[in-house]
């Protein structure tokens, strides 16, 4: 299957990421199941800054960055071009282009929130690529709304008090399904086939797409920069980022773990839980046990 | 044969954005803006224009959407008017900064609080130092006139800017006038089809747009964006004079037109469909022997500095009427930009805030004031309740 991918990186190495930073194995991956004739929307956040320091660019497809809430609206307006210059001056004939927006959590779960809404509703023929490090990274881990329960950011910090993060994290796949478009997808990096698979599905398709993608972040969530592949292992098997897609309204688990392991094992290769205690970890791990129960996993 | 509609301000916007054969519009409703995205809508519903119409979700959406379609090499066109122009905010400067030749009609309107949907001209004044281009309109030719002289400017190679072309809320909106409709092939013919050199958004040729300037580049990034406005100067002058000869309609010299100035030793200075009222005025006063004179601004961003000092040599006495006010230092705009280089003796009149009606014996009540009584760089509020 891996073979079907091709080797040239569209995704050039050099940039300025933490070393052992997930999210540019999200791009990488992404560019390389949409190809060429693609065009990306980005969102402020560690993404945009860390590829493109002027007068350098990791990008070898066209890409643009417009501000930070805003990168599904831009899409639009791109997709909107394109379709508006094949029709009146034959451009891109017989072409098809591929639009691909990429935001931060932050970007897309938060202050984002209503330009992707209005993107989606709008049935714009567009991948969005949430990228999912479960914090606002490029300000310095702070807290977002897809930060998970108890997990320390700086503004979700866990005190004497308070125990991190006092919110569930947001469900945005799901609020992306009720607004009924034909594709959505969880990925993680660490299943890089799944993840290319379902970009070049959603790429396919026709009219809008959402995939969000855990991507372990060494800064914000604390653990040894060669870790992230392992981390985005983890998360999956625990059960606690359950890889699925949903296809015109069709609900498929697209990797079920042999077995689960325990949420702990997680946990504890992380600094941002490190305050947890036993009786947290048992709550976390019962809440997890009814969740992939659900989700059928 | 001569095609006059009797239309509002917000139809004769939308009348010019099909006549440029716009690709792509982005809008969201707001008074006294709406018929103008409304009369879009139908042109597209109804094939009498061909173009991609995103009814987006917000204004910041709205604008957002014109950038990633103007870097696409779309001809772009949305309105707006003073919430959704504040709104807007934070992406006209990526607009301006990106270079992207977007046009856009304002409806001017007062800003909240308290809310108020009528006229004044603070929402575009507080946009003054994005990069955009602003322009002025009069009356409803005008402002059919200036959205399609606004095309041509913007994608002048030497400019790359966009572009807000201002109208009076419901002075202009939402009144009509007999206004010409020129016939759309010698308006295509006049405005070029828009082939971006610097297209950046394609695929058989990457390229990266918005990238992280750091303190090594973003000032000379700044300082393109203020040679382009220096360029647009004399681009506004050329545009407006192959389009007088073209279509029959002169204002000025495209950035500012004078009335009466030569004889007049008291000149006022707005910007806007005030301009009509004070001609009216002068107008009168003249059948009285009177001599006074009208500055209108027509392009406030370029302001072009020159022209204005060149037209007013030997003047008196200046009156600036500003419909916006710098709250804290208690002038408006208008005079804070252009008092510094004149040397007659300049008094600041506060008009028509949040729709207040300026009549014309308000006007007569300012060039008697100014004439007579005003200190120099005073600031009076006219129409004001006790
Ligand atoms: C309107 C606005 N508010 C705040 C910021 C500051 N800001 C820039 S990036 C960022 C966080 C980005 O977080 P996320 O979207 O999760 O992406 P990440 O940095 O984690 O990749 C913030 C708060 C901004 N650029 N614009
Ligand atoms: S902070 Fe996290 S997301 Fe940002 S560059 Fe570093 S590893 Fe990547």
């Amino acid at each position: 299957m891996a073979r079907q991918f091709p080797r040239e990186e569209l995704f050039a190495p050099g940039h300025r990421g933490c070393a052992g930073c997930g999210a540019a194995i999200v791009a990488r991956l992404a560019l390389k199941a949409a190809g060429k004739n693609t065009i990306v929307a980005n969102a402020t956040g560690c993404l945009e800054v860390m590829t493109t320091p002027y007068p350098e660019t990791a990008w070898r497809v066209p890409w643009m960055h417009v501000a930070f809430e805003n990168a599904a609206a831009v899409a639009s307006g791109i997709e909107a071009a394109v379709k508006s210059l094949k029709r009146k001056r034959g451009l891109y004939e017989g072409e098809k282009v591929n639009v691909i927006a990429f935001g931060g959590d932050g970007g897309t779960a938060d202050i984002g929130f209503q330009a992707l809404s209005g993107a989606m509703e709008r049935g714009h023929d567009m991948v969005y690529i949430m990228y999912d490090n479960e914090a606002y990274m490029n300000t310095g881990v702070q807290r977002s709304g897809s930060t998970p329960f108890m997990a320390s950011t700086t503004t979700s910090p866990a005190g004497s008090v308070i125990r991190g993060e006092n919110r569930p994290k947001k469900n945005m796949p799901m609020i992306m399904a009720a607004h009924g478009i034909p594709y959505v997808a969880t990925a993680s990096i660490s299943y890089p086939e799944d993840f290319m698979n379902k970009v070049k599905k959603a790429c396919e398709i026709d009219g809008p797409a959402f995939i969000q993608i855990l991507q372990p972040c060494t800064t914000g969530w604390g653990y040894p920069a060669s870790k992230t592949v392992e981390l985005g292992r983890l998360a999956v098997k625990a059960g606690i980022w359950p890889l699925y897609e949903i296809e015109n309204g069709e609900y498929r688990v697209t990797y079920k773990p042999s077995k689960r392991i325990s949420i702990e094992e997680y946990l504890k290769t992380q600094k941002r839980y490190r305050h947890l205690t036993e009786e947290d970890v048992e709550e976390m791990q019962q809440l997890i046990d009814h969740k992939c129960q659900e989700m059928g996993i | 044969m001569q095609n006059v509609k009797v239309i509002t301000g917000t139809s004769a916007a939308a009348e010019a954005a099909k006549l440029a054969d716009v690709d792509v519009i982005a809008a969201y409703p707001i008074t006294p803006q709406t018929t103008s995205v409304e009369k879009l809508a139908d042109f597209v519903a109804n094939g009498e224009l061909n173009a991609e119409y995103i009814k987006v979700e917000s204004e910041h959406s709205a604008i957002s959407a014109c950038v990633g379609a103007s870097a696409t090499g779309a001809r772009t066109f949305t309105a707006t008017s003073s919430q959704g122009l504040a709104l807007m905010h934070e992406i006209l400067f990526a607009a301006a900064g990106m270079r992207m030749p977007i046009v856009m009609m304002n409806a001017n309107r007062a800003l909240s609080a308290p809310i108020n949907i009528w006229n004044d001209q603070q929402d575009s004044i507080s946009q003054r130092d994005t990069g955009w281009i602003q322009l002025y309109a009069e009356n409803n030719q005008e402002t059919l006139d200036l959205i399609i002289q606004a095309f041509k400017i913007a994608e002048n190679e030497n400019v790359l800017l966009p572009i807000m072309v201002n109208l009076d809320g419901f002075i202009l909106t939402h009144t009509v006038e007999p206004v010409e409709i020129p016939e759309k092939e010698k308006v295509l013919n006049f405005v070029g089809q828009y082939e971006p050199k610097h297209a950046y958004l394609r695929p058989e040729k990457p390229m990266t747009q918005g990238a992280l300037g750091d303190p090594e580049w973003y000032m000379e990034t700044r300082y393109d964006v203020q040679q382009a406005q220096d360029n647009a100067l004399k681009v506004i002058e050329e545009v407006h004079d192959k389009f007088a000869e073209k279509f029959g309609r002169a204002y000025g010299n495209g950035l500012i037109e004078t009335y009466n100035t030569e004889k007049a030793e008291t000149v006022l200075i707005t910007m806007g469909s005030l301009c009509g009222t004070i001609k009216d005025v002068i107008d009168e006063l003249k059948a009285e022997g009177k001599e006074y004179g009208l500055l209108k601004i027509i392009s406030y961003r370029p302001l072009p500095t020159e022209q204005i000092k060149e037209a007013l040599k030997g003047t008196k006495n200046i009156a600036i009427l500003d419909k916006d006010i710098s709250l804290g230092l208690n002038k408006g705009a208008l005079f804070t930009d252009v008092a510094p280089f004149l040397e007659a003796k300049t008094a600041n009149y506060i008009v028509g805030l949040g729709g207040r009606d300026i009549k014309k014996a308000h006007i007569k009540e300012i060039i008697e004031h100014v004439e007579k009584e005003a200190k120099d760089t005073e600031t009076k509020w006219i129409g004001l309740k006790e």
